[in-house]
């Protein structure tokens, strides 16, 4: 019999039941919560008459409407107020924790998670949002569920699923400088597609994988979803209980050594079989720009933005047709003559303090160029704020013309105040490139917090390898 | 849940692949803390060709000719036929609530997106999945056919087509189960009550670190 994967040791361990028509309840161990897709699910318990089976198994925290200007006043958006007040509601009904707009540890779920050390290796983890999948860069098995699914584990502490097939994304070899964990998952879209993990949970494996620090896998794991898997995870591996150790939740004492010996197997089993096999070589990737409006539609910095007329699948042209028509680009043309309006720096895929700390080595001693409206920083949490001030980081960007922001999903989804407007074309670190993604007719390109910042520096997309070192004064 | 035993319904025909739950239903609209009254805002950036926002009166808004549902060829569809990947991105249900508000029952696709498949069980509206040339055939002739209808029979888990040809689909048994008697999924695991306990009493003792109550 052939080994386990990861995926199939954390399904095991969850199993509550396997029933006769082929579905299983499997248990998760804990939920995040957030104001979007969570009301409907506490209003759903009130109605049947329902409470919540395990308080201590939710943690709550605004994101995708806040502000991220100053907060002193309040949120400006009636219709936004409501949503962020009614989740302070149901927090205070039922005594979950939540940290409100107020707390320095608030900030986008899947940054406070980690942060907090209430994502843990081994467990099961859902929140009512897609990039859940975040958390599996700890060994996690950790899926995005809709409001309904919110709403049963709330009720139930589980879930009706059918098992997912197993998917190896091998990436082996050492990156090239300057490219990072988003080239590599850019590049792993452009090749699988956007709905090549559809019905997968994915282990992203390999020498460049496992050489990548925590939050660099969150990085990766994050866009999962943009493969079209619900999971993404990387085996446990001593940077993970490192990066665990000491945190809020994480366990302490004895139950700390327990926990970091129950750790030990999460990986696949050397002989484990996977459904599906797509492998990279880190050399092969160079920084990644999407230029259409879907995330596999992503070419290298030193490439031209790909002709339709060179598709022979009907559907795939037109859809490039349809793509470059919205993004108002030109087949052929390059990719460092895009025009840009704005950069966003922040998201759940990039807005940790190592995030920070690559686009401020780029920012420093250099100035946001004329052509650009507004360049944007947008921190993930309160605490990576605080740990960015702390480094002098939100000096460097301030020096050089980009705006230090309040934490919160910001302008990844335009959800507040921060969007684009029509026709705008946006450098961006964000996750989805989606028509009207960022505002109504905005024109997102997803890259890494290097090529965003460089790109914000230029005021088009350059090659962040081409970029010469500033002169120390 | 309503139930979804048989339809027959109009055939819509949305012909672009990759379409999102951000075009489904886009942001400014999950603001809402209701699951009704999303129909409206259904493809809204599609629809329209003003900016839309919560609270803004739609019948006085500006329609895009271009747009498929706004033909009045399709007005009352209940069946939207798609293209691979539909409802790919976000895990909003609002997705599938506006779908339904607006009067779909079923959409028929070569490939749906994992988490919008699952949302759209849970909310009576059958997702189903048929081979690229058979799909391609509903295109053709619901482009050449003014009131387009198919039968979707769940029980038997049938399309009936306007000519008699019937075409077999798939669904899973537990799925089927719950969309054909309008179940509460909470309530059929609430069922399994003893065995959630009993391993939650096993999980407290291997990992109590993750009990904190």
């Amino acid at each position: 019999m052939a080994g386990k994967t990861l995926y199939d040791k954390l399904w095991d361990d969850h199993l509550v039941a396997e029933n006769p028509d082929g579905s299983a309840l499997i248990y998760i161990d804990r939920q995040l919560l957030h104001e979007v897709t969570s009301p409907q699910a506490f209003e759903g318990l009130r109605l049947a008459d329902r409470k919540p089976r395990r308080i201590d198994a939710n943690l709550a925290t605004p994101d995708h409407n806040v502000p991220t200007t100053s907060r002193a006043q309040g949120i400006d958006d009636p219709v936004s107020r409501i949503q962020v007040n009614t989740l302070d509601a149901n927090c205070t009904e039922y005594g979950i924790t939540e940290f409100t707009m107020s707390d320095t540890r608030q900030g986008i779920v899947h940054v406070v998670g980690p942060e907090q050390g209430y994502t843990l290796p081994g467990i099961t983890m859902v929140c009512g949002d897609s990039h859940t999948a975040t958390h599996g860069a700890f060994g996690t098995l950790a899926f995005g569920i809709g409001t309904s699914e919110v709403e049963h584990v709330l009720a139930t502490q589980c879930l009706r699923q059918k098992k997912m097939k197993n998917m190896l994304v091998k990436v082996d070899g050492k990156l090239g400088h300057g490219v990072t964990a988003k080239d590599i998952v850019l590049a792993v879209i452009g090749k699988t597609g956007t709905a090549g993990g559809s019905g997968h949970a994915i282990e992203f494996a390999g020498s460049a994988i496992m050489d990548l620090s925590m939050e660099a896998r969150m990085t990766i794991c994050n866009m999962a979803i943009e493969a079209g898997a619900r999971v993404g995870m990387v085996a446990v591996d001593q940077k993970t209980i490192d990066y665990v150790k000491g945190r809020p939740f994480a366990p302490k004492g004895e139950d700390w050594d327990a926990a970091v010996a129950a750790w030990q197997d999460l990986h696949s089993d050397p002989d484990a079989e996977f459904d599906t096999v797509v492998e990279l070589r880190a050399e092969d990737i160079e920084p990644q720009v999407t230029w259409g409006t879907s995330p596999e539609m992503v070419v290298p910095v030193s490439a031209r933005v790909p002709d339709p007329a060179a598709e022979t699948n009907l559907i795939k042209k037109e859809g490039m047709d349809r793509a470059l028509a919205y993004m108002g680009l030109k087949a052929n043309m390059a990719v460092g003559d895009i025009p840009l309006d704005r950069v966003f720096i922040g998201s759940c895929t990039n807005s940790r303090i190592e995030d920070l700390r690559e686009a401020a080595e780029v920012a420093r001693g250099r100035q946001v160029a004329d052509s650009i409206k507004q360049a944007m920083v947008v921190p993930g949490s309160g605490l990576v704020k605080a740990q960015a001030e702390a480094e002098g980081l939100d000096k460097i960007f301030l020096e050089a013309g980009f705006e230090w922001r309040e934490p919160g999903c910001s302008m990844c989804l335009a959800m507040n105040a921060d969007r684009l407007e029509p026709g705008e074309h946006c450098a961006s670190t964000s996750n989805r490139n989606f028509e009207g993604r960022q505002g109504q007719g905005g024109r997102t390109h997803l890259v890494s917090p290097a090529m965003a910042a460089a790109a914000a520096v230029h005021g088009r997309f350059v090659d962040i390898r081409d970029l010469e070192p500033v002169q120390e004064h | 849940m309503e139930a979804f035993t048989k339809l027959t319904g109009l055939v819509a025909p949305l012909d672009r692949s990759n379409v999102d739950t951000d075009a489904i239903i886009p942001k400014q609209f999950l603001k809402s803390i209701k699951r009704t009254g999303f129909g409206p805002n259904l493809f809204d950036e599609w629809r329209y060709l003003d900016h839309g926002e919560p609270g803004m009166d739609n019948s006085t808004r500006p329609l895009n000719p271009d747009f498929v549902l706004n033909q009045p060829r399709y007005e009352g569809a209940e069946i939207l036929l798609a293209r691979t990947n539909f409802g790919c991105g976000s895990s909003r249900e609002h997705a599938p609530w506006a779908l339904l508000d607006y009067g779909f029952r079923c959409v028929i696709a070569p490939s749906f997106a994992d988490i919008f498949f699952n949302n759209c069980f849970k909310n009576g509206i059958l997702p189903i999945v048929l081979e690229e040339k058979i799909v391609d055939r509903l295109f053709a002739e619901a482009a050449a056919n003014e009131g387009y209808r198919l039968t979707v029979d769940l029980e038997a888990e049938t399309i009936t087509l306007p000519d008699g040809d019937v075409i077999n689909f798939d669904v899973e048994p537990d799925r089927k189960h719950s969309l054909y008697h309008g179940l509460d999924d909470i309530g059929i695991t609430l069922q399994q009550a003893d065995a959630i306990a009993t391993y939650e009493e096993r999980r407290r003792k291997q990992v109590p670190w993750l009990f904190n109550d």
